[in-house]
């Protein structure tokens, strides 16, 4: 019986020790996230500063050929709703020879059946569901893509595509 | 009084007597004064002058006040609230386009002009042809034709009060800009409305709109 009394009493100052030190541990281990910097996880980070917007009018490529493009410039106040939509003043096809702007793909012109319109789709009328425009930013986190040209590149040097 | 009195005249006095009412005032103006001196009129016209133009003036500027415009709800709910989210409302310099700087000339002659159009508007807010949002939506193309027409007519006077040509340096703008300023701008082949259409309100119903769909 004593003995007993004696091991739970071992176990409780065991459980005692470990727990102090599990505690203090998480207390004094640097948090260091790319996303949410060194801020303690019950404390408020500071707002990024909101970063300075792409408007080369640089086309950009496409990192996979089903990549919607983005859009190399500002789209602060466009308007693009059932009454007018700012981005087909330029991009439409009849408008391209005086914005000189790229008219955008015939396959938007298509319906869910496959079916050629004469203008732009409904389903693809609201550009910014797939085309957005571009912030100057340093990745947070790393980014480990790798170009389809580049894989099969590496795959058959040389080889004709 | 050289009048006869019109409740003892007979049959057709009161023309009778309104007539000699004008030959009398014209008796009086066109003599000169016997009781006031020269002095006095002078300065009492010239005082006279100062409160009249003065008054005048002043309900002008205060009918030119952005308080002013939006004091009535159609503006306020549906033109002002668009505004508000726009670069002219509130920007990096702290600089606001507030409504008459774009809807009324800054020229006297000009504005007054407009001042007497704006007397249709005052009869549209009081019969009430765009008191409720989807009236508004009706006619929506058809008030921003009217502002469009101006501005064309005008070649965007309002808008080159504050953005002229020769203060624009293309060099700071993105690319985009300086092209297309350099391309219909500065040869005169647009004029700023052309294109900056719905910078400061939403767009009407755009079908039919050269260079919209």
């Amino acid at each position: 019986m004593k003995i007993r009394f004696k091991s739970v009493r071992r176990f409780f100052v065991a459980l005692a020790v470990v727990v102090s030190a599990s505690a203090t541990s998480l207390i004094a281990e640097p948090l260091s996230s790319p996303l949410r910097g060194t801020t303690p996880l019950d404390e408020v980070a500071p707002a990024p500063l909101i970063t300075p917007l792409k408007n080369s009018a640089e086309r950009e490529v496409r990192n996979y050929p089903e990549q919607p493009p983005v859009i190399p410039h500002s789209t602060d106040g466009y308007q693009i709703d059932l009454n007018s939509n700012k981005c087909l003043s330029c991009h439409a096809r009849a408008r391209t020879g005086e914005s000189r702007a790229p008219m955008l793909s015939i396959t938007h012109f298509m319906d869910r059946e496959g079916q050629f319109l004469a203008t732009v789709s409904p389903r693809r009328y609201f550009c910014t569901q797939c085309h957005v425009p571009q912030h100057v930013v340093r990745a947070p986190v790393e980014n480990d893509f790798i170009d389809i040209d580049s894989l099969l590149n590496a795959a058959a040097p040389g080889a004709r595509r | 009084m050289t009048t006869t009195d019109p409740s003892s005249a007979p049959h057709g006095a009161p023309r009778e007597g309104r007539r000699g009412f004008l030959r009398e005032l014209w008796h009086v103006l066109s003599r000169p004064s016997s009781v006031f001196s020269l002095g006095a009129l002078v300065i009492a016209g010239f005082v006279a002058g100062v409160v009249f133009w003065g008054g005048f003036n002043t309900a002008l500027e205060a009918t030119n006040t952005e308080k002013f415009c939006t004091g009535c709800h159609e503006m306020r709910d549906n033109v002002f609230a668009e505004l508000k989210s726009t670069i002219h409302f509130s920007n990096r310099s702290g600089v606001r386009a507030t409504c008459p700087d774009c809807h009324v000339p800054h020229n006297w002659t000009d504005k007054i002009g407009r001042k007497m159009q704006a007397s249709k508007e005052v009869w549209g807010h009081l019969f009430g042809s765009i008191d409720t949002p989807e009236k508004f939506a009706d006619r929506r193309l058809e008030l921003a034709l009217h502002e469009w027409a101006r501005f064309k007519a005008n070649n965007s006077l309002e808008c080159r009060n504050c953005h002229s040509t020769e203060s624009m340096d293309v060099t700071k703008q993105s690319p985009r800009a300086a092209v297309a300023h350099s391309a219909y701008l500065f040869n005169g082949e647009k004029t700023c409305i052309d294109c900056h259409k719905g910078i400061a309100h939403h767009l009407p119903d755009m079908r039919g709109v050269p260079g919209w769909q």
